[in-house]
């Protein structure tokens, strides 16, 4: 019961975070939006797992953690120096 | 519980996805399909396909976000004037999401046991797979030994796209060859 009432309380929480995807005026709130629904995304998956009464896939949550942070880096990189491939050393200085 | 879970998530599904069509920057076309895989993942999850629901996480919020990033950095974003005749996609597209539609109305009800998938080969691999020793997990004898060949097709067609990703993405940048090639395979 108390994990059905949490598994509604994220499905609220993806939705308000997904609409701050799409109203954001600017592009870091298009990126933290991203991150918050991909961290409901494991949320989401722990809970209901329990909901239904598996819980064997709580370690999945462990992979999409992984690929949240590596595609929320890949924007910022992205975001910061035009370029996925930018090397400090090589450019020199860390503007 | 199920239902609802469904419904929620698949109404965001298709709240973003008109949000996709509709967004003038790309780069929030890339975040934008980044929470598009996230939230598909989601619904594989409820649908109790984990295995799915992995992939497309992999695949869709991880690798494809960089491979998209890379690309909008190699190519430019100009916006070309908007096409003369959108009546005509849009009538293609709407014919076809109905034949899909269609042709869905004869498949068997979702998760019925006496569906004809599961009763053909199903029950001589659950019967066999521990006999012939060949793999420790059903599963995983499913995919590698009864259906190895078409596995074998599977991995061929997705070592081609990367192939080919990879190819387009080295292209100009002669430079630093092995890095960005390193970015593609990642």
């Amino acid at each position: 019961m108390i994990f059905a009432a949490a598994a509604i309380a994220i499905l609220v929480s993806l939705a308000l975070a997904v609409v701050r995807a799409l109203r954001g005026p600017t592009v870091f709130d298009r990126v933290l939006a991203g991150n918050t629904v991909g961290t409901l995304a494991i949320l989401l998956l722990a809970t209901y797992g329990f909901v239904t009464g598996r819980p064997e896939w709580l370690d999945i949550g462990i992979a999409y953690g992984f690929l949240n942070t590596i595609s929320t880096l890949a924007v910022l990189k992205f975001f910061r120096h035009g370029d996925l491939a930018y090397d400090i050393d090589e450019k020199g200085d860390a503007s | 519980m199920e239902l609802f879970t469904n419904a929620v998530l698949l109404t965001l599904l298709a709240i973003v996805t008109v949000a996709i069509a509709r967004q003038r920057s790309l780069f929030g076309v890339v975040i934008l399909s980044g929470i598009y895989s996230f939230l598909m993942a989601s619904v594989l999850i409820v649908l109790d396909a984990v295995d799915v629901a992995m992939t497309e996480a992999s695949v869709g919020a991880g690798i494809s976000t960089v491979i998209l990033l890379a690309t909008l950095h190699l190519t430019k974003s100009i916006e070309y004037p908007k096409p003369r005749n959108t009546l005509l996609p849009l009538f293609v597209s709407v014919f076809v999401g109905a034949a899909l539609v269609w042709g869905t109305i004869d498949l068997p009800a979702f998760g019925t046991a006496d569906a004809p998938i599961h009763r053909h080969t199903t029950p001589r691999y659950i019967s066999d797979a521990q006999d012939h020793r060949i793999a420790p997990n059903i599963v995983t004898a499913v995919l590698a030994d009864y259906r190895s060949f078409d596995t074998m097709g599977e991995t061929a067609v997705i070592f081609t796209g990367g192939i080919g990703v990879v190819l387009l993405l080295k292209g100009r940048r002669r430079r630093r060859p092995g890095k960005t090639a390193g970015e593609g395979m990642s």
